[in-house]
């Protein structure tokens, strides 16, 4: 930083909250807010660049994003991103945690998308100890639909926080009204509302509440309706279209180089969804379509992602209709997690049975217990990367196995980290106002770009 | 197995890949354990390399491969080091100095087409000697449908690859990360700064003898270990 010599604030007549400093390339003046009278006798002849810092903030519930722009008057001539606000070390923190812990991390990466990261994670952790075929029929239809459900929620969010970023707060209150009716079902089904690791390696933690079919049937038709109101809401709004139509443009050219996936690659006009072209979870056995636009801009991303919701409602549908009673967890006793969880007058507990079972009439039970949730399974040697359709593209998880009980390397590989990238692209000769539009279109989610 | 825990190769196998050395059942030693266990000594193997047929359309995107390398003049058994057939998914070991000729063949041969590289992550492993540090790049090809997977090695040492940023702009951040995690300086990235952690860090954290930190808990006495040295099943 030797080419950098700051002016010392107590020079008289010196600003002390909004110093100057010289650089290479001239004067550098740094503004905190209603003083630009102290820079009016900025140089004549220099070329004046303006560098704005817009962030690090929390922009609704994206997370915390700093993006650097250069304008030229009110249009954007360079944008970058600034991450990193959110790294929480949860790669690092899952190589001392037990495979079935890491769950417990993955989950929290993006919260917005929660079963989907465990998705990712345990299809991979199956892949390398070789159960993948032997998942019971009923533990995939769960997970199809709780993935399907909150496919549903994380684009009701796209679409509040996206709508509040441009004024819409109608949007903003449907989307998150319509949200809590999905977020009840997953507190019905796994206890929680966020944060679930409700997906075990080997199937699920738990088999549905005897209500849960019925709960979610009931549901289904409300939402449905709701979302029509939201839809119609912004679908032909003048204001809308006026925000969002030819802003954040990306052509297919231009996704494929920056690596795009999801609807903005959608958005583009290709069609490609890995729960069409390379299957998981019994996805081939669903049907449905890949809506597609081929706008290129935030105003297509906005219809993909309501035609996906109904898409996911149908898909939903189909899983209540498949969900035929059994077992939810691999039969291998050396995986399968040995408690039921129950809930007990207290609100939660263990199953009193194998309580009773362990520690009154089986010796070996409680051995087999102990050793299975103090020290975990073994997983062979070797790596796996597999990948999901997340509601904002290929999220894909790289998992690296030493043999040993806990995972030697885990590497998740983001899509709102990997479409980032693209908000330069996006937004560079553009409005400043465009740049919000742009980066809602893309709906990152900061706690999995950070991980 | 032998005595010195290095493993016999068995019967079909070219050559194992010994990455580490388990020893131990709980992480410690000099505890005056008497139970044996603390004498356990067990590799630590990684999938062995694979012998042709590779089975599937393994064997088909192999055989374009070898055809685009011949075309680029690039002899195969000095491009590719080895190739890993394990849980249904294949890997190219490609040596570092042709790692931007390989990407670039991969995303232009038209047999290929692998549009996509969905990133690279890094893996540390301390005990492989001479290549402590891996980089592995998951390609997608959307027409074709397929994954590869591409593995890359850097020794502690020297850790410099080329990078594919000019081929492939998606993996400018995902470098960043893997340099900013691992220290591995991937040459000729146009802007290769931390990402994730402070500009003003020092070490890259999540590589294996990255020292972790802990928190100075004390309960009658005790202090909680860093999670590196505390006691845990291994």
């Amino acid at each position: 930083m030797s080419d950098v010599t700051y002016s010392s604030a107590a020079d008289p007549g010196e600003d002390v909250y909004a110093d100057s400093y010289e650089t290479f390339d001239g004067t550098v003046y740094n503004l905190a807010g209603g003083d630009w009278d102290s820079i009016a006798a900025a140089p004549e002849g220099e070329k004046e660049r303006i560098v704005v810092n817009m962030g690090p903030q929390h922009p609704s519930t994206h997370g915390v994003l700093r993006l650097v722009l250069e304008l030229d008057g009110e249009t954007v001539t360079d944008a970058r991103c600034g991450i990193g606000y959110l790294h929480t070390g949860i790669e690092k923190n899952m190589e001392y945690r037990t495979w079935v812990q890491g769950v417990t991390f993955v989950t929290r990466m993006d919260y917005l998308t929660p079963f989907f990261n465990e998705a990712a994670y345990v299809l991979a952790v199956e892949k390398l100890l070789g159960i993948s075929q032997n998942i019971p029929e009923r533990a995939n239809v769960i997970r199809v639909l709780m993935m399907e459900l909150n496919r549903i929620s994380s684009h009701l969010v796209a679409l509040a926080t996206g709508g509040m970023e441009l004024g819409a707060l109608t949007a903003m209150t449907f989307g998150f009204r319509e949200r809590e009716l999905v977020l009840d079902l997953f507190e019905m089904v796994t206890g929680l509302r966020m944060n679930s690791a409700f997906f075990r390696p080997g199937g699920v933690a738990q088999d549905l509440p005897s209500d849960g079919e019925k709960a979610i049937r009931d549901t289904l038709p409300l939402l449905r309706k709701r979302m029509k109101d939201t839809a119609d809401l912004l679908i032909d709004n003048a204001i809308w279209m006026g925000r969002t139509v030819d802003v954040g443009y990306l052509d297919l050219q231009g996704c494929m180089a920056l690596g795009m996936t999801g609807p903005v690659l959608r958005s583009a006009g290709l069609p490609h969804d890995l729960r069409k072209s390379q299957p998981y979870c019994g996805y081939e056995a669903y049907e449905f379509d890949v809506p597609t636009q081929t706008s290129c801009d935030a105003y297509g991303r906005f219809l993909i992602r309501i035609a996906e919701m109904h898409e996911s409602l149908n898909i939903v549908e189909q899983c209540l209709d498949r969900l035929t009673p059994g077992p939810v967890m691999v039969e291998d006793k050396k995986i399968a997690w040995p408690a039921q969880l129950s809930i007990g007058s207290d609100g939660q507990g263990n199953s009193t049975e194998h309580i009773k079972h362990i520690m009154s009439e089986s010796m070996e039970s409680l051995i087999h217990h102990f050793k299975l949730v103090t020290e975990g399974f073994t997983v062979p040697a070797g790596q796996a990367y597999v990948a999901v359709e997340s509601p904002r593209g290929e999220l894909g998880a790289h998992v690296v196995s030493s043999g040993g009980t806990r995972p030697y390397r885990v590497h998740f590989r983001d899509p709102s980290f990997n479409n980032l990238q693209a908000t330069a692209a996006m937004s560079e000769g553009s409005m400043v106002a465009d740049v919000i539009a742009a980066v809602a279109s893309i709906d990152p989610v900061m706690g999995g770009v950070d991980r | 197995m032998t005595e010195s825990g290095i493993p016999v190769v068995p019967e079909g196998v070219s050559e194992l890949d010994v990455v580490g050395v388990r020893r131990g059942s709980f992480q410690v030693s000099g505890s005056g354990d008497t139970s044996g266990f603390g004498g356990l000594v067990s590799p630590i193997v990684m999938p062995a390399p694979t012998e042709r047929p590779y089975g599937g359309w393994f064997d088909e995107l192999a055989d374009e491969i070898e055809l685009a390398l011949a075309d680029r003049n690039l002899p195969v058994s000095s491009v590719i080091d080895k190739v890993v057939v394990d849980r249904d998914e294949i890997t190219f070991f490609v040596l570092a100095e042709y790692i931007v000729d390989f990407a670039r063949m991969l995303r232009d041969e038209p047999g290929l087409r692998f549009e996509m590289c969905l990133g690279v992550n890094g893996v540390h492993y301390l005990e492989d000697k001479g290549r402590e540090l891996h980089a592995v790049y998951p390609f997608l090809s959307i027409t074709h449908n397929r994954r590869i997977r591409v593995e890359v090695t850097a020794p502690d040492a020297n850790p410099h690859i080329p990078s594919i940023v000019g081929i492939y702009p998606s993996n400018d951040w995902h470098e960043r990360e893997t340099w900013d995690f691992f220290g591995i300086v991937f040459d000729g990235h146009p802007g290769l700064t931390r990402i994730e952690m402070p500009d003003d860090w020092a070490g890259h954290p999540q590589r294996k003898d990255y020292p972790l930190g802990g928190i100075p808990v004390e309960y009658k006495g005790a202090t909680i270990p860093a999670p590196d040295n505390r006691r845990a099943y291994n």
